[in-house]
């Protein structure tokens, strides 16, 4: 067994010469064998919290400004793969998280439910900038926009900013992290979709093109 | 490189053409944009884009907001080129109440509108990589943005829509280190021009992919009303800074680039040149801008536009924007109507991706360089 060193107290490990130099006063103390037997109790929240919240897969849905940033935030200087959100996904089916990053009108709306739906639980949603937290700029005198994604889909968190800086959107998101590990899977419900009064109409690609 | 096919084989009786949804959730298409392809096989035979799905109203809003407020507006129309954007509109508003624009603010506007350029072409160019399946020119073209994102957010606070250029001149001067820093960054940047052209442009399937790739012929590009690279990449030597100067442009020395091609190619070849020469105009108007001196004019606390109608345009990243506005002797605006460069640009995709195959819609879009939010308004 290679391992018969970490294991001292294995009845095992008696034919297994000591091993010599590797002293207790030689390795930091997280390297030392475990008193006993080897083994990490851990809770499977815990468990479960540490990974979903360290990988988190964010879908590649951006409508407007702050898709950018959200692009700065990717990339070289601010880099959000850091905290686990690299692998950003263009469908649904594969992400954990959508972050929407810009404005969403009454249009959009309906297909941001059909991708929101689309997505395995669990899922998380974050709303990034001052359009997707309450119709923003557009709020008072636009007649398409959708006033606060909260509206179509239930939200974890709200970023405000327009657009908000990286920095922000890397606090946001762990807050979201923060969020994720405070949550049991025992407990764990999905979150209700909101009430929304358009249906989303099938889209059929035939009878929409322009045959001219 | 290979031509546009064209579907003259025989075909089973149980054929039929068929149609596909591309977006409006496509990563490729830049933002939400909804193309409905008709398609033989891999061939493209048809393409309708389909519009709106970030329709935001902003040509109604500005009819119930003055017109300071509707500068904000316009910042987040094309918010890769926020500064020009504020430019047009400022000049319309300037040209309905006649304001003077004090000097060291035209230069200002220049520079701003110039590295707007810059940073505009950069995050084009890295995403053009991406669309080809290189991440590589993605993490390259972020790293030169950010600094003149840093070189904005000192001058005016805000890294995207910035709302600097406002009716008058601009909201506040630069800092002392703006000139050094702006210095700076053109020396930096002159080589690493040359960087993204070892990076990219040699590279066999970027050329292979781009060449040749997605003609827009120069007769057709101007019937669409293509403005900007798009235009003159198809060897149309027109743009709106040399030939209906506005600014102080008329005071500096840099060229039109042209390239008479008119495939995916000259797209992206017209716009490295750009940058050259958005670099030589950047410099120039440092040495000539004056060291101090007023930036803004003082203005009455309501701007009424008097009644009438006039136009400004300006030369964006994208092409030609421009601002129609008719006022009636109130703060607000009558009406005004928007015309943007991309959804002219835009017009013209449907005709030229015919014979090509699925692949090159996402290549001939990237040399397009739409912004969504600048189609739907």
């Amino acid at each position: 067994m290679a391992l018969d060193h970490a294991h001292p107290t294995d009845p095992a490990a008696g034919s297994a010469p000591a091993p010599t130099g590797h002293g207790e006063g030689l390795l930091p103390s997280h390297r030392l064998p475990m008193p006993d037997g080897g083994f990490l109790l851990t809770t499977l929240d815990t468990l479960l919290n540490w990974a979903r919240s360290n990988s988190l897969w964010p879908l590649t849905f951006g409508t407007s400004c702050c898709a950018i940033e959200m692009m700065s935030t990717g990339a070289s200087r601010h880099d959000w793969s850091r905290f686990g959100f690299e692998v950003a996904r263009a469908t649904p089916r594969q992400a954990d998280m959508i972050v929407v990053a810009g404005t969403i009108c009454f249009k959009m709306a309906t297909r941001l439910r059909i991708l929101y739906q689309q997505i395995p639980e669990p899922k998380w949603v974050l709303a990034m900038g001052a359009c997707a937290v309450s119709g923003g700029p557009f709020y008072y005198d636009s007649y398409s926009v959708v006033k606060g994604v909260d509206r179509v889909i239930p939200v974890d968190v709200y970023l405000p900013g327009c657009p908000p800086r990286p920095e922000s959107l890397i606090h946001a998101l762990m807050k979201l992290q923060e969020k994720i590990r405070t949550e049991s899977v025992a407990t764990r419900k999905p979150h209700v979709l909101p009430p929304f009064p358009f249906e989303h109409v099938v889209m059929d690609p035939e009878k929409e093109f322009d045959h001219r | 490189m290979s031509a546009p096919t064209t579907d003259t084989k025989a075909k089973s009786p149980t054929y039929q053409d068929y149609f596909i949804n591309m977006g409006p959730q496509h990563p490729s298409t830049h933002g939400v944009l909804r193309m409905i392809v008709k398609l033989s096989g891999e061939t493209v035979l048809g393409l309708t884009p389909h519009l709106g799905y970030v329709h935001r109203g902003i040509e109604k809003m500005t009819e119930a907001q003055t017109a300071v407020q509707i500068t904000h507006l316009t910042d987040r129309l094309d918010y890769l080129s926020a500064h020009m954007n504020n430019w047009a509109w400022s000049m319309t508003v300037e040209q309905a109440l006649g304001i003077a624009v004090p000097e060291r603010a035209e230069y200002l506007r220049v520079i701003m509108s110039e590295l707007t350029r810059i940073a505009s072409h950069q995050l084009w160019w890295g995403v053009f990589g991406m669309d080809l399946g290189a991440f590589t020119p993605f993490l390259y073209g972020f790293r030169d943005r950010e600094m003149i994102n840093d070189i904005f957010e000192k001058s005016c606070g805000s890294r995207l829509t910035m709302n600097y250029i406002c009716p008058g001149g601009v909201t506040q001067d630069v800092t002392g280190e703006f000139e050094g820093e702006t210095r700076r960054f053109v020396e930096y940047f002159k080589p690493i021009i040359e960087e993204y052209e070892t990076l990219v442009s040699g590279n066999v399937i970027i050329q292979e992919r781009t060449k040749g790739v997605g003609i827009l012929p120069a007769d057709r590009a101007k019937a669409y009303g293509c403005t900007g690279p798009v235009l003159r990449a198809s060897g149309v030597d027109y743009d709106l800074r040399k030939n209906h100067p506005y600014g102080v442009y008329p005071r500096f020395d840099f060229r039109t680039a042209v390239s008479p091609e008119g495939d995916s190619w000259a797209r992206y070849i017209v716009r490295l040149e750009e940058m050259r020469q958005s670099l030589k105009i950047i410099t120039q108007a440092l040495d000539q801008m004056p060291k101090e001196g007023p930036v803004r004019t003082k203005l009455p606390p309501t701007l009424k536009i008097p009644k009438g109608r006039y136009m400004a345009r300006g030369e964006t990243a994208r092409g030609e924007i421009a601002f129609f506005l008719v006022g009636n002797d109130s703060p607000k605006p009558y009406r005004v109507k928007i015309r943007t460069p991309c959804f002219s640009n835009l017009s013209a995709f449907p005709e030229i991706i015919k014979g090509w195959r699925v692949a090159d819609i996402v290549t001939v879009l990237s040399t397009f360089d739409v912004v969504v939010p600048d189609i739907d308004r």
